[in-house]
């Protein structure tokens, strides 16, 4: 299903020629994409393209999180741009920079299928995006950035030279730097205020009648809300044509598993596997941690967080000291503790974040108040301190949960780690009889049975779980034994090979 | 002379009565609704009830004026509050999806509340408001009002008595009540010029550099400098005290110019406000021509923005779903009614002579006993009362209304 134009570039490229500019089928650098792109693809095209956008946008997300500043943020969007998504001007001769153009366009498309589901994906998709386009904006040539805003309709009424001069005085005051103010040479164009919010909301503008005369050097900012807005609104419309597509069984998974990765950061695990067997732990890899090896308590606390997207304050101080507990292994740095708690309390706006969470972390790690070093809670601690009320969600599972929770959730949690039904009625019957760090001590080692534990031997030595951060170190350790053993298996398979 | 004192907290007997025979649900329907026939504005909109013991009821919503009366009768709540048109039906909210009840329109909404003004006026505190004070609330509606029209562009502009101490202001025009929270964030920010917790002494940071005021404030300051002679210098002689002058001269960046008025005013202290400001304006007299001047005569600017410029209470303007108390509500401290103030004779405004629920029934009765021949219908008994020219203050407002509504139908069904 070719179009004509390009089969005529595939025969170009078949015969060796040398492209001229007037074959492009993409014009311009940057796109506003308002139409979806409407050819054959494969499936394989279809994920890789979108892959490594994604790449790029978790990118941006977790600079968002971690409160890097803009300029911060675009050095690295821009390197992770040129490995993954490089997107040259027309200028450029050596490259292919329709195809370049081409991988961009779809990439987008695939990932507005993947991220239109929720309220929730809707809003953080469209923020990136807005980002990356105002990134590469930016960065764009100057003379084809002029041509492409002049390719698109942005409603603007041009101000007449006349209106210019009635408002002269004004429009002068209005520019935030003296220097800047030569109100018979520059251009002005009219819109309506709503379009440029965040110019009115720094007074950069003359304001008249509802209408925003705002100046060609302010223009981007008319461009960058207009690209907000439509995609906002085609997210909304993509969203309910969806359900039509839930039949086909070859996307609908990819889709599954890229909007996934956005939510729980995993996108760059998918790039840098590696480093998630060293020393340092970051913020994204706490949620898959947690899947294996966070004991019930903490486990809890992560799903609890991941639904609610917040944390009431003994959750998070628990939880929170879990996370920063060097002594155990885990040690999460503090900015990772910040990113992390940004990227969970994804509902809280970013002032409120800054305003009252962002304070508790740095108290947790001795940074705000009387400057404590606080050690994590053990099990004595969570068991007898600080009962949880009604709809808190931190301390004990296996004391504060009722009977039939406890079962549901421990089944939820660890079956896939080999937990099964008939496991339970012994599990319950230590915790009837009240000794609840047996049969967390149980649970760990029916889940690590597959690393060789055995009954009996509890987190080492027939020691049962005290601390929870004793449990993920030793879950942490075994895992790595594990590998170890393995490498050192494979290893010995080259040699007698 | 302080209004809390003579008024008390009506009781629910009264209440019932007001909401019985007084209350001009008719206007409020097609205030909220815009035109005759109920519409998704009315039917779709968030009530919230406070009754006796402060118990708080949210998400109703009603199809009809009369179904309202009869809530508010049944319930007698001691205030209720208008919220924003949601996507569906307020009282269906436990039966559609989360997703699907998202708050869609509402009328831009201010709030101006004189406790803000507690730093600097000198007649009263807290919760009470003499005639005086009210000056400051009338300064803040100038400006607000003309901003809002002159740059916004907005016609629908209704303000509203809060009943005890302060002033709201609701916009109900098609572009306002569509606003986003992010526009509406934008809005506030364009109209805050006050700034910075009790901790600030400096609380007015508009300028960049020493570049001159934004076009809009520089309006506003011209307007403002009258209200600054009159109210500030002459009748709350914010500058009389030493805590006062001292307020003043921690606001002026010249050390030297501080230095040489605190040595003035300590030796003597009887100078009045007026005359303390003229001091200030020698010493801009004396630096003439130099930068020193400039950055004093910025000073001054800044300082009239200060003492007089409005205080908005930024959080209820911001967000679509911030409910607020219906206009023509009683005041449960002060009994008075939250009635409509004209903004154009805002000046001439006396909070102390808002009827009171009890002032109104009292009126009621008196025309009961000389007019026995009254029937038993209520609907319109407020014509007989001192608050027929508010209510009919909403319905010119409401008429307005009706007729740009009409208006904009008329215009979509001539494109076809």
């Amino acid at each position: 299903m070719f179009s004509a134009r390009e089969r005529f570039l595939d025969t170009n490229e078949n015969t060796g020629q040398v492209q001229t500019h007037s074959n492009l089928k993409y014009r311009f650098r940057l796109n506003f994409y308002d139409t979806p792109p409407i050819e054959d693809i494969t499936i394989e095209e279809f994920e890789t393209c979108a892959l490594d956008r994604l790449r790029v946008l978790a990118e941006i997300e977790s600079s968002f999180a971690r409160n890097r500043p803009y300029d911060e943020l675009k050095t690295i969007t821009l390197a992770q741009c040129q490995k993954y998504l490089p997107l040259h001007s027309s200028s450029a001769i050596t490259v292919d920079t329709d195809a370049e153009r081409r991988k961009d366009h779809i990439g987008h498309f695939v990932l507005r299928l993947a991220f239109c589901r929720s309220e929730e994906l809707r809003r953080r998709f469209v923020k990136a995006e807005t980002a990356l386009f105002r990134i590469r904006y930016e960065s764009d040539d100057r003379e084809e950035r002029g041509k492409f805003l002049g390719s698109r309709d942005f409603d603007w009424i041009k101000v007449s030279d006349g209106e210019r001069k009635v408002y002269k005085e004004q429009l002068a005051a209005a520019a935030p730097t003296a220097k800047e103010v030569n109100v018979d040479n520059e251009n002005y164009y009219k819109v309506k205020w709503t379009r440029v919010p965040d110019l009115v909301e720094k007074r950069r503008v003359f304001l008249k009648g509802g209408y925003a005369y705002v100046p060609s050097r302010e223009q981007s900012s008319i461009v960058f809300q207009e690209f907000q807005t439509s995609l906002t609104k085609a997210l909304e419309m993509t969203a309910k044509a969806l359900p039509r597509l839930d039949e086909d069984t070859r996307i609908v998974p990819i889709l599954n598993n890229l909007s996934q990765g956005f939510l729980a950061g995993v996108s760059s695990e998918w790039s840098t596997a590696s480093s998630t067997e060293g020393d340092g732990i970051t913020a994204d890899m706490v949620e898959d941690l947690a899947r294996r090896h966070f004991p019930a308590c903490m486990r809890n606390l992560q799903e609890t967080m991941r639904r609610d997207r917040h944390l009431k304050h003994f959750g998070r101080w628990q939880y929170g000291l879990f996370l920063k507990a060097s002594r155990w292994v885990l040690g999460l740095p503090i900015e990772e503790a910040i990113a992390f708690w940004r990227k969970s309390f994804s509902n809280i706006q970013e002032d409120k974040f800054n305003k009252e969470y962002r304070y508790n972390i740095r108290h947790l790690y001795g940074l705000e108040g009387k400057r404590a070093n606080y050690p994590a809670k053990s099990c004595t601690q969570i068991l007898t301190t600080d009962q949880p009320g009604s709809s808190d969600s931190h301390g004990c599972p296996y004391r504060h949960f009722s009977a039939d929770n406890l079962q549901t959730a421990l089944l939820s949690m660890y079956s896939s780690q080999g937990l099964t039904a008939a496991d339970l009625p012994e599990i319950m019957n230590t915790v009837k009889a009240g000794h609840y760090h047996v049969a967390c001590t149980r649970v760990f080692e029916i889940t690590h049975a597959s690393r060789g534990v055995k009954k009996g031997e509890g987190v080492g030595d027939g020691e049962s779980v005290t601390h929870p951060n004793q449990y993920a170190a030793r879950s942490r350790e075994l895992e790595r034994g594990k590998a170890e053993a393995a490498k050192a298996e494979a290893d010995g398979d080259v040699v007698m090979g | 002379m302080s209004i809390t004192e003579d008024t008390e907290s009506p009781s629910p007997e009264l209440m019932l009565a007001f909401y019985r025979r007084l209350y001009p649900f008719r206007s409020i329907f097609g205030w909220l609704n815009h035109e005759h026939a109920p519409t998704r504005l009315f039917t779709h909109r968030e009530f919230s009830f406070t009754l006796q013991g402060d118990i708080y009821l949210r998400y109703h919503s009603f199809n009809t004026a009369d179904d309202l009366k009869k809530q508010v009768c049944s319930l007698n709540p001691t205030r209720f509050e208008i919220g924003p048109v949601y996507s569906a039906r307020p009282r269906d909210k436990k039966t559609v999806r989360p997703a699907a009840f998202t708050p869609t329109l509402r009328e831009l909404v201010f709030d101006i509340d004189m406790t803000d003004y507690d730093t600097i006026r000198t007649c009263c505190s807290g919760a009470d408001i003499c005639a005086r004070c009210w000056v400051f609330i009338a300064a803040a509606v100038r400006v607000l009002d003309e901003g809002i029209r002159e740059q916004f562009g907005y016609k629908h502009l209704l303000w509203v008595y809060s009943g005890r101490r302060g002033i709201h202001l609701w916009i109900s025009d098609r572009e306002a009540m569509e606003l986003t929270d992010e526009q509406r964030r934008a809005l506030v920010g364009w109209m805050t010029v006050i700034q910075g917790g009790k901790e600030m002494h400096k609380k007015v940071n508009v300028r960049t550099g020493s570049r001159p005021l934004p076009p809009s404030l520089q309006t506003a300051l011209n307007s403002l400098a009258e209200v600054f002679g009159e109210l500030i210098l002459t009748d709350q002689d914010c500058f009389a005290s030493r805590e006062g002058w001292e307020a003043l001269l921690r606001l002026i960046p010249d050390t030297g110019i501080v230095k040489e008025l605190r040595e003035k005013w300590d030796t003597g202290p009887h100078r009045s406000s007026s005359e303390k400001w003229e001091d200030l304006k020698d010493q801009g007299r004396k630096y003439k021509g130099t930068p020193r001047r400039t950055a004093l005569q910025t000073a001054m600017e800044d300082i009239i923005l200060q003492y007089t410029y409005p205080r908005l209470d930024a959080e209820v303007s911001k967000h679509r779903n911030h409910l607020l108390k219906a206009p023509f509500c009683i005041h449960p401290k002060t009994g008075r009614v939250c009635v409509p103030v004209d903004p154009n004779r805002i000046d001439d405004f006396r909070p102390e002579r808002v009827p009171t629920v009890g002032q109104l029934l009292r009126e009621l009765d008196e025309i009961a006993t000389t007019d026995q021949a009254e029937g038993a219908e209520h609907h319109s008994d407020w014509e007989k009362t001192s608050l027929k020219p508010y209510v009919e203050a909403l319905d010119k407002h409401v008429m307005a209304l009706m007729e740009e509504t009409r208006r904009a139908k008329r215009k979509t069904d001539l494109t076809w």
